[in-house]
């Protein structure tokens, strides 16, 4: 019989019980968060169980919500069970202020890069990762580009002089 | 007269350690593209590697952050540059897919026919880089002809060659041009030939077969934990492909199958890819055959508030004029959620994590892209290695520079 999203929950409540919530099936994929200190936890058991076998990392990547206190920083992990071809998104929030998540590294060799990313990005310190160094931003970079508190510039601004550009100076 | 050793400043140790310091790249014309590997080697050996990306990382996921979602299509061109229409489609899907929008089967084979035509243009330049790499340029020169004619395909669907932005949320922005058509048959009749002349140059050739055989084998195992995907994880004997494993884009509706090496070594990555064009010329068969039953005039759904209108409409008929307007300014109303959607890229499975939260731009998106995580294997699979093989190791994985700093 071909696993469930059902049952991956009901397994998954009966081990963790009220670690985990929010599930959800956004698409039809099981999402669901686990508290801060329990998501290696988490992922080790679907990963040694025989039944859930999730043993494939397909992503690690982060997500900002500035207005949610002491949660503003998700990191999302998508997990595959490739034999039974079943996905699962395991979320875990935490404060930016002390940004402290276990790292995966230890049972996933591709999660190495995957957090160094979301760590230039963000500044989530994986703790126990064996490298965590800044991967696509420059060394010297003192700061998490891809925080919300970085806006883009607005493409709608009209101070903006373009004398430069050849589209006529300032009014 | 000065001391010598004033003005060269060497680190510390450098002059009692038994191994040499070589950078490869990231300038270095054998590599195709910005890569930089600090070798230390012993003689021609490698001890260790240390791999350096980010040379044109571009922030697009931030700049998405900005933008309308139809403004986001040319941002996944760039990419993945070999095989630019199949992010786009990618794109297209997952925005479709958040929105809930059901493509006409004529839109789906049409997607199909570009994307292996995409996967065909990308395995055929890392096919034949491999064969320049270990020294016969000649198939190289050979079977570019063959993708000037995949681009001259492009162009008469989109207008341009490499960065496509081609295709549209909810189909195509124009029908495909008899001239489209002719081109894709031309191909179809052609190709085959070329290929298995391009096979016969390589395959059994016992120089091609001595360089790449064994070099940067790697075991399913180690493949799956470190999250290989496409052909180089078929080469390692998994046969994970997206298109079978959640179909999208009607993938059901084609018989192929997944080519599979036992290896995992630069070779079976040549093997796999080779047999992976053919099936694709298969699918692209199946897809014109299937075209010939459906009607064709259609090229996008009906689906006004999403779908960008054709400019003559936008000038005579009010409708248009205001979903124009709308879809231009960013306005179109955009469903809240969160959707993850993969498509089996020309190297692996390139997903798309998509937050929105109703507004004009993505709250949040992420691109899963497959060369970027294979690449981190890179250092184990050249350890022990000569630099020669170092360097048939990296065209055998089909790095494209492009997708991995996005």
């Amino acid at each position: 019989m071909s696993l469930t999203n059902e049952r991956i929950q009901q397994r998954l409540t009966e081990k963790f019980g009220d670690v985990l919530t929010g599930f959800e099936e956004p698409f039809g994929l099981l999402t669901l968060t686990a508290q801060k200190d329990y998501n290696l936890k988490v992922m080790q058991f679907l990963f040694d169980d025989e039944e859930l076998r999730f043993r494939f990392l397909t992503d690690i990547t982060a997500v900002h919500y500035p207005d949610r206190k002491n949660e503003e920083l998700a990191v999302v992990y998508h997990l595959h069970n490739l034999q039974d071809n079943i996905r699962l998104r395991l979320k875990v929030f935490t404060p930016v202020a002390k940004p402290d998540v276990f790292t995966a590294t230890q049972l996933y060799a591709s999660a190495n890069w995957m957090e160094r990313e979301t760590y230039d990005f963000y500044g989530i310190n994986f703790v126990g990762h064996p490298n965590l160094i800044r991967v696509l931003n420059v060394d010297e970079m003192t700061y998490f580009p891809m925080r919300k508190e970085f806006p883009l510039e607005d493409s709608m601004r009209i101070d903006k002089d373009d004398e430069m550009f050849g589209r006529g100076g300032n009014v | 007269m000065l001391d010598q050793k004033q003005h060269i400043k060497l680190p510390e140790g450098s002059i009692e350690k038994d191994t040499t310091t070589l950078n490869l790249g990231p300038t270095h014309p054998a590599t195709h593209g910005v890569f930089q590997n600090i070798l230390e080697i012993d003689g021609e050996r490698i001890v260790s590697a240390v791999s350096t990306v980010g040379y044109i990382h571009r922030a697009f996921e931030k700049i998405a952050e900005r933008r309308p979602y139809y403004q986001i299509t040319p941002l996944t061109d760039r990419l993945n540059y070999c095989s630019a229409p199949i992010n786009n489609m990618g794109w297209i899907l997952t925005v479709e897919k958040l929105l809930g929008l059901e493509m006409p089967k004529r839109v789906d084979y049409l997607r199909v026919i570009i994307m292996e035509l995409a996967r065909i243009a990308d395995h055929l330049i890392c096919s034949s880089v491999m064969g320049v790499d270990t020294g016969a340029l000649t198939g190289f020169v050979y079977v570019m002809t063959y993708r000037e004619l995949i681009y001259e395909i492009y162009e008469e669907i989109c207008g341009s060659r490499l960065t496509t932005n081609i295709g549209r949320i909810g189909g195509f922005e124009r029908n495909f041009t008899p001239a489209a058509f002719a081109k894709i048959e031309r191909f179809l009749n052609e190709y085959p030939a070329v290929l298995k002349e391009f096979e016969t140059l390589l395959t059994r050739n016992r120089i091609f077969m001595e360089r790449t055989q064994g070099v940067g084998a790697i075991t399913a195992e180690r493949a799956l934990s470190y999250g290989f995907t496409g052909p180089n994880l078929r080469a390692a004997g998994v046969d994970y492909d997206v298109r079978v494993a959640n179909p999208y884009c009607s993938y059901q509706d084609f018989d192929f199958s997944i080519p599979v090496g036992t290896t995992g070594d630069s070779y079976d990555r040549f093997q796999v890819r080779n047999a992976e064009m053919w099936e694709s010329l298969s699918i692209i068969r199946q897809a014109m055959d299937k075209l010939k039953d459906l009607p064709a005039d259609v090229y996008h759904a009906d689906v006004p508030a999403y779908y960008l209108p054709e400019k003559q409409d936008v000038y005579t008929k009010m409708e248009a004029l205001i979903y124009h307007f709308k879809i231009v300014m960013g306005e179109a109303d955009m469903l809240p959620g969160e959707v993850y959607n993969a498509v089996e890229g020309a190297n692996g499975e390139l997903g798309f994590y998509l937050i929105s939260d109703g507004g004009r731009s993505p709250y949040r998106l992420h691109f899963r892209r497959p060369c970027f995580i294979y690449y981190q294997a890179y250092a184990e699979l050249v350890q022990g290695s000569m630099i020669s093989d170092a360097i048939v190791c990296m065209s055998s994985l089909n790095l494209i520079a492009g997708e991995l700093d996005a």
